[in-house]
């Protein structure tokens, strides 16, 4: 029995390289200022998706919602053995917090229809929230499966799969459709194929196409060879546009502020030993140490 | 959603296992009383389980004025779509204006569930929460007494303020530790409500075959003293450095997530944010540059020591004793004065 995979990533700034100047002043992030990475969790959920169309048979289908340019993770997506991938791109889509962001990505999920599973990496480095996965499976009415560690079998649909609990773990069961978000614990992701990436590099947006000057022939070449990503806007998804973006995120951002953190006193300790004997002496007499 | 409703009360979700009740609802409880008499409504706590209206005497103890109980066999283990039966129904019945949940794995498996299908807003891993106005300049509007979940946001020195201010209701999760652990009183328990919420078959897809639950390997917040390492040791093996002065203090060894993402030491020993807050009497940060994430969860600590090579490194700003060298002199030289003072 074949199952099909839809697979939730994310383009996210490279966190380990943030500055200051990555910042706008109403407290969204200035993405253009950090390298854009594909989110490492997504990539676990993907490998976890094409092992299971190794082992059972069926397709992944990979989705991305962000600007163009995220276009990228779906290629390399592509790269790894992904049959399809789909860019859900929109100007009203901005600013969407993670429940605006669920409700986007559940009509995309819906508007794709046929499918067993649906993964995504337990949570983005990002925001660290963890929240959409959930989110997405209540809005499609899907059980959830968060934290996969280990995927045992499916069998006439049903799922066997081991989750990390933090404290403990868990071997839990459930007839698909089923919604996963999967630990870097997981797998290793594969890296690229050579002769996919041969195979891939021109694969293009409609928007990636206009931006380079593509024409609608071009686009018709390309969806001929089976290169032309999907670009779906809100209308395409027929998304109730009160629940998306900036409308349809109940958060707010109140305020920002850059943090000063200050010890009330300060000693500098010189580093020998005479300075560091000294500060061994004061913490024995405050009684902070034995 | 739910309107607002200024007369909600402030919820905890009671969050136990096997009949224990987790430490952060306690702690949650904490800041719910002062939540709760800023404005001046009753603070409760949610506890659905099997057999578990016992627990409620603790609530009562840690703060709660009431308690809804939701006693059901088929709720004995968390599930997501089950308790989030629960949790929704309940927030549809009485109203609360806010609603807290720990940041574990069962609250950030529940709470973002809860969130979607109340179309409410949730903020994730909150530092801080207080009640607090929100001013609409563009729409001349001012919405009062809101929620103001505080959360270190992206990259490494900006505190972002989250607000609701009408889908409520207002809800935030926040991680073990982060807020007191307030003492029990000696009041006898609160009001126990019991409700019931039908939980049918499909509410129980998922069969749990099989769980295991290990005691914590480490407890760092129970740590007189912290070491902590960051990227800055370099290696698994120079790591040993770190130890050696934890086990000459009697005290535990920590990790920044750079350190731990390195596998310098385990998950288990993180401290920040996204790990361990801890409020020990002296904290030693060595090679960890001080990052926000990191520093939101030692600055608690009563005596800072930081270590690092460059002296413009963010920990000094919170640190009491600043020692500016290279950890691999420095470390030596005060694990021996320490070895050989007491
Ligand atoms: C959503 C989110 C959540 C996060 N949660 C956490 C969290 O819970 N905990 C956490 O720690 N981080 C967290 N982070 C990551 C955080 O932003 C930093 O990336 C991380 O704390 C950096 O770790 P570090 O200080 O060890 O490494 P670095 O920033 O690389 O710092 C290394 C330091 O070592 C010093 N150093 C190097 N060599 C030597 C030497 N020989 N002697 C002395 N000093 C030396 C350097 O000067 C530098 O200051 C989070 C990030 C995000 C985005």
């Amino acid at each position: 029995m074949a199952y099909n995979s839809i697979v939730l990533v994310k383009q996210v700034p490279d966190t380990k390289a943030v500055t200051g100047k990555a910042m706008n002043d109403d407290g969204t992030v200035n993405r253009a200022a950090l390298p854009a990475i594909f989110n490492p969790e997504d990539l676990n959920a993907l490998e976890l998706a094409l092992e299971i169309k190794e082992r059972y048979g069926g397709t992944v289908t990979v989705v991305t919602m962000g600007l163009p340019s995220a276009c990228r993770v779906l290629r390399a997506a592509l790269c790894r053995g992904a049959d399809r991938g789909v860019l859900v791109t929109d100007r009203r889509a901005a600013a969407s917090d993670t429940l605006a962001t669920s409700y986007i990505l559940s009509c995309a999920v819906k508007h794709i229809g046929d499918y067993d599973l649906v993964l995504c990496g337990r949570q983005a480095i990002d925001g660290d929230t963890a929240q959409v996965g959930p989110q997405i499976a209540e809005k499609l009415e899907l059980p959830q499966i968060t934290y996969v560690e280990e995927l045992h079998s499916i069998e006439d649909g049903v799922m066997t799969a081991k989750r990390n609990v933090g404290n403990g773990w868990e071997k839990v069961q459930v007839k698909l459709p089923a919604l996963l978000t999967v630990m870097n614990t997981a797998n290793t992701p594969r890296p690229a194929g050579g002769r996919l990436m041969m195979q891939y590099k021109k694969a293009r947006s409609l928007s990636e196409l206009e931006q380079d000057g593509g024409s609608a022939a071009d686009a018709e070449k390309l969806k001929a060879k089976g290169l032309l990503i999907d670009q779906w806007d809100l209308d395409d998804l027929k998304a109730d546009l009160q629940w998306c973006g900036r409308d349809g995120s109940p958060t707010k951002v109140h305020r920002i502020q850059s943090v000063v953190l200050t010890a009330t006193e300060q000693k500098e300790v010189e580093p020998t030993d005479d300075g560091l004997r000294g500060m061994v002496h004061e913490l024995i007499s405050d009684h902070t140490i034995g | 959603m739910i309107e607002i409703n200024r007369q909600g009360e402030v919820w905890v979700f009671a969050e136990q296992e096997d009949g224990v009740l987790s430490d952060v609802p306690l702690e949650l409880l904490g800041r719910g009383r002062e939540l709760a008499d800023k404005l001046s409504v009753k603070l409760a706590a949610v506890l659905p389980g099997k057999g578990v209206a016992g627990l409620s005497a603790d609530l009562g103890a840690y703060g709660a004025d009431k308690v809804y109980v939701v006693d059901d066999d088929l709720l004995e283990h968390y599930q997501s779509v089950s308790y989030t039966k629960v949790l929704c129904e309940l927030i549809q019945k009485h109203k609360p204006q806010i609603v807290l949940y720990g940041a574990t794995a069962i609250g950030r498996d529940l709470a973002p569930r809860v969130a979607s299908k109340m179309r409410a807003g949730l903020t994730a891993d909150c530092t801080d929460l207080q009640i607090g106005d929100y001013e609409v300049k563009r729409l001349d509007q001012v919405h009062k007494d809101l929620l103001l979940q505080v959360r270190p946001a992206f990259g490494g020195n900006i505190i972002a303020t989250i607000v609701n201010p009408d889908r409520w209701p207002q809800m935030a999760t926040v991680r073990e530790g982060v807020m007191a652990m307030p003492s029990r009183n000696g009041k006898v328990a609160g009001e126990v409500v019991r409700e019931s919420v039908k939980i049918s078959p499909e509410d129980l897809a998922v069969k749990i075959l099989d769980r295991h639950r290990a005691a914590k390997k480490v407890d760092l917040k129970a740590s007189r003293v912290i070491v902590a390492g960051g990227a800055g040791v370099g290696s698994k093996d120079n790591f040993q450095l770190i130890w050696d002065l934890a086990n000459v203090l009697g005290g535990a060894p920590g990790g920044s997530r750079a350190a731990v993402d390195l596998g310098f030491i385990d998950h288990d020993h993180q401290v920040g944010q996204t790990g361990t807050t801890v409020r020990p009497a002296l904290y030693v940060a060595v090679g960890i540059s001080g990052a926000i994430q990191h520093v939101a969860g030692m600055s608690g600590a009563a005596k800072i020591v930081a270590i690092n090579n460059d002296p413009d490194a963010p920990i000094f700003s919170v640190a009491h004793y600043k020692i500016v060298g290279d950890l691999n002199d420095v470390l030596p030289r005060l694990t021996k004065a320490i070895r050989t003072k007491c």
